[in-house]
């Protein structure tokens, strides 16, 4: 054995220590590497959260159920058909458990009742978010890889839309921000389509102005466009911000672009109009005939205090005095259809002398202010030019019919991809935070601060009318229109119906649309008259539509009188018994020779103590108070024996929606019922004498 | 404490390693450094700063000061989860002599998730403050409180209560409007009269806690269902069972539940007794 040099050897080991030691160092560098990701799964979000919930239920009295529900681990809902992969239930471990309802700690509180199931719809369909995500701020936030945050509570209702196309009770903030968007005509220049391709129509109804001079005068169209809603508070036009020399050519231009109208001036009318301002006997006799006509009932007019009272059919008309001309009044007053064919003002027949009145009437709700510093000198050629270009730039024919303006196709940007649009494909305005709901919550409430050269106008919503809004458009996003068919509720068809022949002429004549619905076409302010035929008596109805009297005392907007002929309420009142009947009411099951008295008393006995009917209607105008229902006093003259049965056996099923519950009565106890109000036929001689 | 700071430290370890998985030019062996860096950064971070957090608003400063704060208007309004209250909370400051003070400072207080806007400011020239308040994301009762400091220095305050409807309740509240409300409700308006002062007798209004809160659920659906001779009571009172589903009974009964006042309290769960 040879002796080694010292030195070397100690080199030797010098080495060996330092690979050790390297060696060493390099083993715990990794050993704490290979720790991190344990250690970060053991640390993770969920588990702590999973924790804290086994804590939580561990006091609850009914920990032992609870704890069984409980399933420790990643939770995921899958549903490969609608695109969802959610693990929201990982930390959310009490979705389901309506015990805990007390609870009001994230992410432990229950899921508070809605008619959906957690696995059939997951949760990220409804509250978006990442599903996939296991940490608080991938799943909320809006993260560098993930920009679709949580959505406030305020716009969920957005995601109740992405699958029901019709409106729903609990849903008050989408029905509204749906009405809006048709209502405000957002849809005349932003085209949104629905799943199966059809587009969203405006319900409003923009007028023409192919002769819009012989309407009004050039000097209120720019004050109008300057600021509409300075004329009228409730106006729907927007404002397009217009400098004084742009709505100087704009009005230039739509009047020179006006062609004379076809109409009906009756000098006599003319006349009368004038008189009424003067004489005080034919101003009240105008002011009832206003009264009388209902025209309250579509028309709202600021009373002294500022308050607007009346219907929202039509325009407002507290300053309409200050804004059309006298021979354009009495001639719509006449007859709206000669001016304009789709109105839904109905053609009341009044005589020249009632035209006369009711133009002096209105002619007399001035604004002396309103036009008072508007002075413009006649139009220039190049005004005129340079008017017809702001016209088209702005999309005026979008909405308006205007002479020699073609209406251009989607002049503003498609929405129907809206609600899901990329946020770093928008450009924000400086103090808008970075999300997609403020971005769209910002552009409607003032568009020009996103650019002065935009083109979109300044609307006048209230808070709570952007947030509705902002509910419709995030309803139309790529998800909804990926949701499979049997998973959507697609709205009502929109009901085409016309009525026929010369009645159906009448009918049109006199809008009935605009307030009955019949077949599902009509509005909503008076009863729906597709069974009309079916529930009254002819002469009733004939009565009816000579002097409409209400049947709710408590109603202010009522039917007005048309001052129909004879012969036109013969015509209306054959069609509706012959065509609106009900194959559910058969007037041939009813006695024929009237009730027996001791079926009538029953009938009484039921109606005030077992069935409480005078909580809501009159029968006795003594003694029974009740509002809610229409009158009974007439009733045996005015309903259909078989009417009334059916209606006691089941209201909703002949008219959907009406507050009268359905009782579930026996046969008998509808036949006494029917047998008593069908006994109640009042007398014109006792109503006379109460009048 | 501790726990949390670990958590971040090691979180962020991994966010670090993360990320230079991500960056092309970046040697991976750079992570242990740069997490172990970071860790003591944030180590001594959260333990310097853990008592920062609370915010410190610039409050306008008062020019007067009040002896006594009231409610004008805006209190006991219900508004869907999450959504703006129908009216704004207005809020008056008053003197011993009970005038409005002007230029005292009234703050807002409410609980977590309610958006105030202003939440805090001088009242205007009748002593009054106005507010506008967006509720929260769960539903419930908020308790909302005014202060406003005397010129002692003394905090007086004033509780103002709203309501946040969830998605039950919405349709409850809708439900009540369309059936219940023209009998129930006796407030009167020329769009929808009420029908209160018509009936003999009276129904109780659904804000009435003392009665309604000692009736039980299934007392409340079988009024509903079968009407008022289901408890020996007015027949007055319809039967809605067969033109409401049970689902939107149990909607009507959470509305009931959540306007009550004073407010219900569920029974909770009953076992049996051994």
């Amino acid at each position: 054995m040879s002796v080694q040099d010292p030195h070397s050897n100690d080199k030797l080991r010098q080495k060996f220590e330092a690979t050790v030691k390297l060696f060493g160092w390099c083993s715990l560098i990794l050993l704490v590497l290979l720790a991190i990701a344990p250690a970060k799964n053991f640390f993770a979000d969920w588990r702590r959260y999973q924790r804290g919930y086994e804590r939580l239920i561990s006091k609850r009295s009914d920990a032992f159920t609870l704890r069984r529900h409980f399933e420790p681990g990643i939770q995921q809902i899958w549903l490969p058909e609608m695109n969802v992969v959610d693990r929201c239930t990982t930390c959310h471990s009490a979705m389901k458990e309506t015990t805990l309802a007390d609870v009001s700690i994230q992410p432990y509180r229950p899921h508070p009742p809605i008619p959906h199931k957690l696995e059939e719809f997951g949760c990220v369909m409804c509250h978006r978010g990442q599903g996939t995500a296991t940490s608080v701020e991938d799943a909320h936030k809006s993260t560098l890889a993930w920009e679709e945050p949580l959505l406030p509570a305020k716009y969920l209702e957005s995601s109740c839309g992405q699958c029901h196309e019709q409106d729903l009770k609990g849903t008050p903030q989408l029905n509204l921000g749906r009405k809006l968007l048709r209502s405000y005509g957002c849809v005349h220049c932003h085209t949104i389509k629905r799943r199966d391709g059809t587009v969203i129509a405006a319900t409003d109804d923009p007028p023409s102005l192919a002769h819009i001079a012989d309407k009004t005068s050039r000097e209120w169209v720019f004050a109008w466009l300057k600021d509409p809603q300075a004329y009228s508070s409730t106006s729907t036009m927007p404002n397009f911000k217009f400098s004084d020399n742009d709505a100087r050519d704009v009005s230039a231009f739509l009047i020179s672009s006006s062609t004379p109208a076809s109409l009906k001036i009756v000098q006599a009318s003319l006349d009368t109009a004038k008189k009424v301002g003067a004489d005080a006997e034919l101003q009240t006799e105008a002011s009832s005939l206003y009264g009388e006509s209902f025209c309250a009932s579509c028309h709202a007019v600021q009373n002294a205090a500022g308050n607007l009272v009346g219907g929202n059919v039509g325009p407002e008309l507290t300053k309409v005095g200050s804004k059309v001309k006298p021979e354009w009044l009495q001639a719509w007053v006449r007859n709206p259809h000669d001016y304009d064919l789709e109105t839904a003002m109905p053609h009341y027949r009044f005589n020249d002398q009632e035209v006369g009145e009711l133009t002096g009437f209105l002619l007399a709700k001035t604004d002396s202010d309103l036009l008072a510093n508007v002075h413009l000198d006649p139009a220039t050629p190049e005004q005129i030019e340079h008017g017809k270009r702001l016209v088209n730039d702005y999309g005026c024919a979008s909405c308006h019919e205007i002479n020699g303006i073609k209406r251009p196709e989607n002049f503003a940007p498609e929405l129907t991809k809206i609600g899901s649009k990329p946020v770093n494909q928008l450009a924000f305005a400086p103090g808008v935070p970075h999300t997609l709901y403020d971005y769209i919550g910002a552009k409607i409430k003032q568009p020009r601060a996103f650019g002065a050269s935009l083109k979109m106008p300044q609307f006048t919503f209230t808070t709570a009318q952007i947030d509705a809004l902002a509910n419709e458009l995030l309803s139309h996003n790529e998800r909804a229109l990926a949701i499979p068919a049997n998973k959507t509720v697609p709205a009502p068809m929109p009901s085409h119906y016309e009525p026929a022949g010369k009645a159906g002429q009448l009918i049109t004549d006199l809008n009935c649309f605009s307030c009955h619905a019949i077949n599902g076409r009509g509005g909503d302010m008076a009863p729906d008259l597709t069974w009309e035929g079916s529930s009254v008596q002819r002469d009733w109805l004939v009565q009816f539509f000579r002097n409409p009297n209400t049947l709710r005392p408590a109603l202010i907007r009522r039917m007005p009188k048309f001052n129909l002929t004879d012969a036109e309420i013969n015509t209306l009142t054959d069609y509706i018994l012959a065509v609106y009947q009900s194959p559910k009411v058969d007037r041939d099951s009813m006695p024929l020779g009237g009730y027996p008295t001791a079926q009538v008393e029953l009938g009484r006995q039921l109606y005030y103590s077992k069935y409480g009917c005078q909580s809501c209607h009159i029968i006795d105008t003594k003694q029974d108070k009740g509002y809610i229902g229409p009158s009974l006093t007439h009733v045996g003259s005015r309903l259909t024996a078989a009417w009334v049965y059916n209606w006691l056996k089941d209201p909703a099923a002949l008219r959907s929606g009406t507050q009268e519950p359905k009782r579930n009565m026996s046969d008998d106890d509808a036949h006494a019922l029917t047998a008593f109000l069908m006994s109640q036929k009042g007398s014109e001689k006792q109503e006379a004498k109460k009048r | 404490m501790n726990r949390t700071v670990l958590e971040m430290v090691v979180n962020f370890g991994g966010a670090a390693l993360k990320r230079c998985d991500h960056g092309e030019n970046r040697d991976w062996a750079l992570a242990p450094g740069v997490t172990l860096l970071a860790s003591a950064v944030l180590l001594m971070f959260s333990l310097g700063c853990s008592n920062n957090v609370a915010a410190n608003y610039s409050l306008p400063k008062p020019t007067a000061y009040g002896a006594a704060i009231v409610e004008s208007s805006g209190g006991k309004q219900v508004a869907e989860v999450g959504t703006p209250l129908p009216q704004p909370i207005v809020v008056q400051v008053n003197d011993e002599q009970s005038n409005g003070v002007a230029g005292a400072l009234v703050t807002l207080r409410g609980p977590n998730g309610v958006y105030i806007e202003p939440a805090a400011g001088l009242t205007d020239s009748s002593g009054q403050f106005t507010s506008n308040i967006s509720l929260g994301t769960i539903p419930g009762r908020y308790q909302l409180t005014a202060t406003t400091t005397t010129k002692a220095g003394k905090p007086v305050d004033l509780k103002i209560e709203a309501i946040a409807l969830g998605y039950q309740e919405q349709v409850g509240s809708q439900l009540n409007d369309q059936y219940c409300a023209r009998c129930h409700n006796q407030e009167s308006t020329p769009e929808r009269v009420s029908n209160y002062d018509n009936l003999e007798v009276k129904p109780h209004p659904f804000t009435e806690g003392d009665t309604l809160n000692k009736m039980t659920d299934a007392d409340l659906v079988a009024i509903i269902s079968h009407g008022g001779p289901a408890l020996n009571k007015s027949p007055l009172m319809s039967p809605y069972g067969y033109t409401l589903s049970k689902s939107e009974i149990q909607a009507l009964i959470a509305y009931i539940r959540m306007v009550s006042d004073p407010p219900y309290s569920a029974p909770g769960i009953v076992y049996a007794q051994k």
